[in-house]
């Protein structure tokens, strides 16, 4: 017999058991990510396929650079939590723990490697 | 009082016994697009790794990306960003308890299919 009562127990622990922490998260990087996405894709879109001069000198720029780190960043991190809703509906358990794991190393491996680049590019070489 | 040792509880998807609708087939393809879009993150990573490494790195890399393959795979995460960015758009609004109604939210998804093509077409043109 456990003296807790049945709210005391209930506490804190939402089917997310986090609150709704997370799905502010993803409303607050889904705001920020619409007003600086199509900035990106122009950016990124005309640079690709230009040359390697033109692509360093458009990523020495500090715009294309800001934009481009924080939509990694953001993006990454939004992506982070997508995917772990995805794993959360489709498996249980030590596969669920493993996946989401791996989803979030993921992100912030190509994160940090994407920001190392920029950074590179964008603060000489 | 609730059980103290949780049973399992059922997983999507109820795909078997789910008669497709325009309301649910939108939600699927914001998860699709979301999803898959970590390969066009891939590439860029990849892609701006290469820039700080080398010319020749560079100009390997960028060769594959805009390749006939690279093209296809670039087209289809462009499609996918617009459906994802517009769907994600609807969501906010749907989270402001807006435009739920079923007749609302079916044009809706008509809109973010519709306007990911248009705005797709159009990021081409422009680029």
């Amino acid at each position: 017999m456990r003296y807790l009562t049945d709210r005391k127990r209930a506490e804190g622990h939402g089917a997310a058991h986090s609150g709704t922490g997370h799905h502010w998260y993803m409303q607050v990087s889904a705001f920020g990510l619409a007003l600086i996405v199509p900035t990106f894709i122009v950016i990124f879109g005309r640079a690709l396929g230009s040359g390697y001069e033109n692509v360093i000198e458009t990523f020495s720029h500090p715009i294309p650079a800001i934009v481009t780190g924080l939509v990694l960043l953001v993006g990454m991190q939004h992506f982070r939590r997508g995917a772990q809703v995805m794993i959360e509906d489709y498996t249980r358990k030590s596969t669920r723990k493993v996946l989401i794991m791996c989803v979030i190393v993921l992100s912030y491996g190509l994160t940090a490697t994407g920001l190392y680049a920029l950074g590179k590019i964008a603060l000489g070489h | 009082m609730a059980s103290p040792t949780p049973r399992e509880r059922p997983l999507s998807p109820h795909l078997q016994i789910y008669r497709p609708q325009m309301t649910s087939i939108s939600s699927i393809l914001i998860r699709i697009t979301g999803n898959a879009l970590i390969v066009g993150a891939f590439l860029l990573v990849w892609w701006l790794l290469a820039a700080a490494t080398s010319e020749e790195y560079f100009n390997f890399v960028d060769g594959v990306i805009t390749s006939w393959f690279g093209d296809i795979v670039m087209t289809l995460s462009l499609l996918g960003i617009w459906y994802h960015y517009l769907g994600g758009l609807r969501h906010l609004i749907f989270d402001a308890g807006r435009a739920l109604e079923v007749e609302t939210a079916e044009k809706l998804g008509w809109a973010c299919i519709i306007g990911s093509v248009v705005l797709t077409v159009l990021t081409l043109l422009v680029i």
